[in-house]
């Protein structure tokens, strides 16, 4: 992998509420390399948009707060970062695509002047050179750049996440945080828009964390694949090592779930049980009271992650004690 | 736009025709004889039946309606007040810049003090200056003007004899009724603004604006403030078409001229003419501003202004600012 352009060591967010603390996201551990895509997979309330959040110290506080860890990004903990010096950092060498493009263009002020301000931000052009950049912005991500001056409303919502992947890609930031950029689109336009964010960070040599709870999206673009369960990543690995071996009982769940188009049944194949209550987490292992392999050790007893082959981590105690 | 804007004046005749025969009616069936009230007590029963031959009191109701409404549209003639004889448009032309020199005065300060308290309330929330500016909100909203005025006409122009008492003649006189009228309203546009604000400052747009690396000063005013406007506009426009109508209370206490004065004098000795003719502007003038509100949403939010331009029926519209309005008025 080389030097790791972002390592997250031990990072814990808690949201407090009223009396309950939400512990959205607990000991987690990640590391990504230079140019790298990354996929984050796991269900609704599995903390991976937290976990992004985190990276660009964007945890809304109150309530959220970031009560332990560290986030090292190019050898810095943004975590320590004057409120100055994030600003320099966001948008200009961390940028994020969110969920939902109909909400995150300001529909009061052009695409355009949405695309400049980033540029404006973080290089030192007037404000001619930045519309002019703008405009490329716009034609790079297949949109007319006579479109400058048109307001967020008179776009659909492809073009809408365009517009967002524009804004994210104006400063051609060394990581690109890609959340569940196309949860809100129809299927075709999915496949145009993922195939933009590969393209474009294939062009600009951008790491990339790409957010999802989609298998196959994750199959289709990234290089390396982290499960997350109640706020851990419960099995990290290339590819292969998660698509061909996967070892976490959770994993095997996910792919298990997913219909078989050989077969012919009638009934899905969840996972048994719901995700836990994230102010009251199980003792042992989160996924316990889920787990088809569960024994009483891991009632009590929270495992640890372990590597079982190259590059390949389990947080799973069936793997440790194989080891011990 | 130009079209949507004529389109709202051809719609202000219906509105003020209404307003006409709604008034003109209740003051019909008002008990009272206003010739009683012109010559005083001992005026004998011929003296008023001349006086109400004269003034055309006898004529059956729809004969009189309409030739006060074909005055109007014929000669722009609005009649005669009855206590002094002179022409009603006059009169009401004599009293606007004193209302309209409140009006102005008092809503600018309300918006400043308003808006400002209110950002700052919303971007702090829960801090001390939240609560702070909530308590005196609300000591804003809850103290009635007339006491208000007295207050500050005892503290600033009897104890510490820094500001005359009453009359509208300098700026200085301006400052107390100003204050009166201006604290009341900056308290409803205060809660106002920090509600929108604080809905604003949850939306996609403003964590997307954060990601960018922009400054919090900017986020709060470039993107939050001008999505929070549509509802401060609508309880800014409100106030200012309330305050045009006169401050009865306000002009009473500080002895202003305007057109709050002139209406209640001339509701109590039934000067008919002249009631009529300061409800119709009322009326006209709260239309006027209403449409300047219309208009300037179209230019805080685009969404707004493309509905305006598009829709051959202003009913989208209508419909968007009327749920708007109607979640301010709940609001206030």
């Amino acid at each position: 992998m080389g030097e790791p352009i972002l390592s997250i060591q031990d990072l814990s967010v808690h949201f407090f509420k009223d009396k309950s603390v939400v512990q959205a996201v607990n000991h987690l551990n990640l590391q990504l390399g230079v140019g790298e895509t990354l996929g984050l997979v796991g269900e609704t309330g599995a903390g991976k948009t937290t976990t992004a959040m985190s990276i660009m110290n964007l945890i809304p506080n109150p309530p959220g707060k970031i009560v332990g860890g560290k986030i090292m990004f190019d050898g810095e903990d943004v975590l320590k970062k004057s409120k100055r010096e994030l600003r320099k950092m966001r948008g200009h060498d961390i940028s994020m695509i969110f969920q939902d493009p109909m909400t995150s263009l300001n529909p009061v002020l052009t695409v355009g002047d949405q695309i400049a301000e980033v540029i404006r931000l973080h290089s030192q052009v007037s404000r001619a050179e930045a519309s002019i950049k703008a405009q490329e912005m716009l034609e790079m991500v297949g949109i007319s750049g006579e479109r400058y001056g048109d307001y967020p409303h008179q776009f659909s919502g492809g073009m809408k996440q365009r517009v967002v992947i524009a804004i994210a890609l104006a400063c051609n930031p060394r990581l690109l945080i890609a959340d569940e950029p196309t949860t809100a689109l129809d299927v075709t336009i999915q496949a145009q828009v993922l195939e933009m964010i590969a393209d474009l960070k294939h062009k600009l040599n951008t790491a990339m964390i790409l957010i999802t709870h989609d298998l196959g999206v994750v199959a289709q673009v990234c290089d390396k694949v982290a499960i997350m369960y109640a706020g851990e990543i419960v099995e990290y690995g290339d590819l292969s090592d998660i698509y061909e071996h996967a070892s976490h009982p959770y994993t095997q769940g996910l792919f298990g779930s997913i219909p078989d188009l050989d077969k012919d049944t009638d009934r899905l194949n969840p996972i048994a049980g719901l995700m836990p209550d994230p102010t009251n987490l199980p003792k042992g292992c989160s996924f316990s009271p889920r787990c088809p392999h569960c024994t009483e050790a891991c009632k009590t007893q929270d495992p640890e992650l372990r590597e079982i082959s190259p590059g390949h981590t389990v947080k799973c105690l069936m793997f440790q004690n194989q080891e011990e | 736009m130009i079209r949507y804007i004529l389109k709202r004046i051809v719609a202000l005749i219906p509105v003020l025709l209404g307003v006409s025969f709604i008034i003109f009616s209740l003051l019909y069936f008002t008990p009272g004889n206003p010739a009683e009230y012109m010559l005083g007590m001992d005026a004998t029963e011929e003296n008023i039946q001349a006086l109400e031959e004269e003034l055309g009191l006898n004529d059956p109701f729809l004969v009189r309606y309409f030739n006060y409404i074909k005055d109007i549209v014929t000669k722009f003639d609005f009649g005669k007040s009855y206590t002094t004889k002179q022409s009603v448009t006059i009169e009401i032309m004599d009293r606007i810049p004193a209302t309209l020199t409140l009006a102005v005065l008092s809503v600018a300060f309300a918006t400043i003090v308003g808006v400002v308290a209110g950002v700052i309330a919303a971007v702090k929330q829960y801090s001390i200056f939240d609560k702070l500016a909530t308590v005196i909100a609300l000591t804003g909203v809850s103290m009635p003007n007339f006491w208000t005025g007295l207050m500050l006409i005892i503290i600033f122009a009897v104890n510490l004899k820094v500001l005359p008492p009453s009359g509208f003649d300098t700026p200085l006189h301006w400052i107390l009724p100003t204050l009166t009228v201006g604290m009341a309203s900056s308290a409803t546009i205060m809660r106002q603004t920090r509600s929108a604000m604080l809905e604003v400052i949850r939306q996609d747009y403003i964590t997307t604006a954060r990601a960018k690396g922009q400054k919090e000063i900017v986020i709060v005013f470039r993107h939050a403030l001008r999505n929070a406007l549509i509802p401060i506009i609508t309880v800014v426009g409100i106030s200012f078409g309330t305050m045009l109508g006169g401050a009865i209370l306000a002009e009473s206490i500080f002895s202003i001229p305007g057109i709050g004065k002139l209406m209640v004098d001339a509701i109590n000795v039934k000067n008919y003419p002249m009631v009529q003719g300061g409800v119709l502007f009322i009326a006209f003038a709260f239309s006027v501003v209403n449409l300047l509100v219309d208009i300037l949403y179209a230019f805080v939010d685009p969404r707004i202004k493309s509905q305006y331009k598009n829709s051959r029926k202003k009913k989208a519209p209508a419909a968007l600012v009327g749920a708007k309005r109607g979640d301010s008025q709940k609001e206030a």
